[in-house]
């Protein structure tokens, strides 16, 4: 699995290889949130910010 | 079997979820991100035999559940209990129904009815959005000044679901609710959830500890499943001199906090009722 770069910092993310689209990953450096766009190749953005009908 | 998940974002619970899935050979996991998705009333053919929903978002899953069902696919949890789960008043009203104990709830459209309604139950009171999660603008009122301004500051910024007055009488808690976690006709776990503050979410902070379960315990969780409509929920209880309260059943349950604590595989078990649910094979 590639790597990435976080789409805010530049810093390298680590992820795990277990990598699904759509999972949330947070920088370590800036501590972003992101979303896992796609898998292959590995594409991150910056993760949609909480909304009023999230949650359980 | 073909399992269908329906998601959007991926939180640790889902990825807990799909790990137990795919320890599983004889499934065949597909992933369904709703957001990448239209629909085709009438004509969708979904390959899969259940769906499990675990959209992050209450209106998206609910009407996903409403489509995938419309098209023969049995889903975990139904629509009709993501529906009535998902508002507190259609819980509160099920509730009602199958003579559950609960908080005093009262309901009001319009400010004026709804300070009225305040002021008759006496303070504090919380109010809540009817639709909403994780303790989100949740608002305990003390006082007529308190409720005033806010009564206010919800008909005037919020948008139209905000004028559903859903008020509760405050229950004084112990510093901790418990929570239940449903699965078909068992409450196979319980946590403490313990807070210094009132609102008790461990999305707002509170930390998970086992809770022992005992017959009470789980005859009311299993009763407020039934009473929503079965599947796998998270039931949340106040305890009071008087025994419990009903305050909350979720329907897109989050676990990752409780497993540890527990020592359950909630995952696991959420996986056995998944198949236990699914459209018998063609043969």
């Amino acid at each position: 699995m590639s790597a990435a770069e976080c789409p805010i910092c530049g810093a390298e993310l680590t992820l795990g290889d277990d990598l699904v689209a759509g999972e949330l990953l947070e920088c370590a450096d800036c501590g972003t949130e992101l979303e896992v766009e796609s898998t292959e190749p590995v594409v991150v953005s910056e993760a949609p910010t909480e909304q009023e009908d999230w949650g359980e | 079997m073909r399992i269908g998940f329906l998601h959007s974002l991926i939180r640790p619970d889902e990825k807990m979820l799909l790990a137990e899935l795919k320890k599983r050979s004889d499934l065949d996991l597909e992933m369904i991100d709703v957001r990448k998705m239209h629909f085709h009333l009438g004509a969708d053919r979904f390959n899969v035999d259940v769906a499990v929903e675990r959209c992050i978002n209450h209106s998206r899953a609910v009407h996903a559940l409403r489509l995938f069902e419309s098209a023969g696919i049995p889903c975990v949890n139904s629509y009709h209990v993501g529906n009535i789960c998902g508002d507190k008043l259609l819980t509160s009203a099920a509730l009602l129904d199958a003579g559950l104990p609960q908080p005093e709830v009262r309901v009001a459209f319009t400010e004026e009815t709804a300070l009225e309604a305040i002021e008759e139950m006496g303070y504090p009171v919380v109010l809540k959005p009817a639709v909403g999660s994780w303790g989100r603008l949740l608002s305990k009122i003390n006082d007529r000044d308190a409720a005033e301004s806010i009564l206010e500051h919800k008909s005037i910024l919020g948008s139209y679901h905000h004028s559903i007055f859903y008020i509760q009488k405050y229950v004084e808690k112990p510093g901790r609710d418990i929570r239940g976690f449903v699965v078909g006709d068992e409450c196979i776990a319980s946590i403490y959830r313990t807070s210094k503050h009132w609102i008790t979410n461990t999305a707002r902070g509170a930390t998970a500890e086992s809770c022992p379960m005992t017959d009470e315990l789980h005859s009311i969780c299993v009763r407020a499943a039934d009473a929503v409509g079965g599947g796998v929920v998270a039931v949340d209880l106040l305890e009071t001199d008087d025994g419990f309260l009903v305050n909350e059943v979720n329907y897109t349950m989050e676990f990752k906090n409780s497993v540890s604590v527990t020592g359950v595989n909630i995952p696991g078990r959420i996986v056995d009722h998944v198949v236990s649910v699914a459209r018998p094979a063609v043969v």
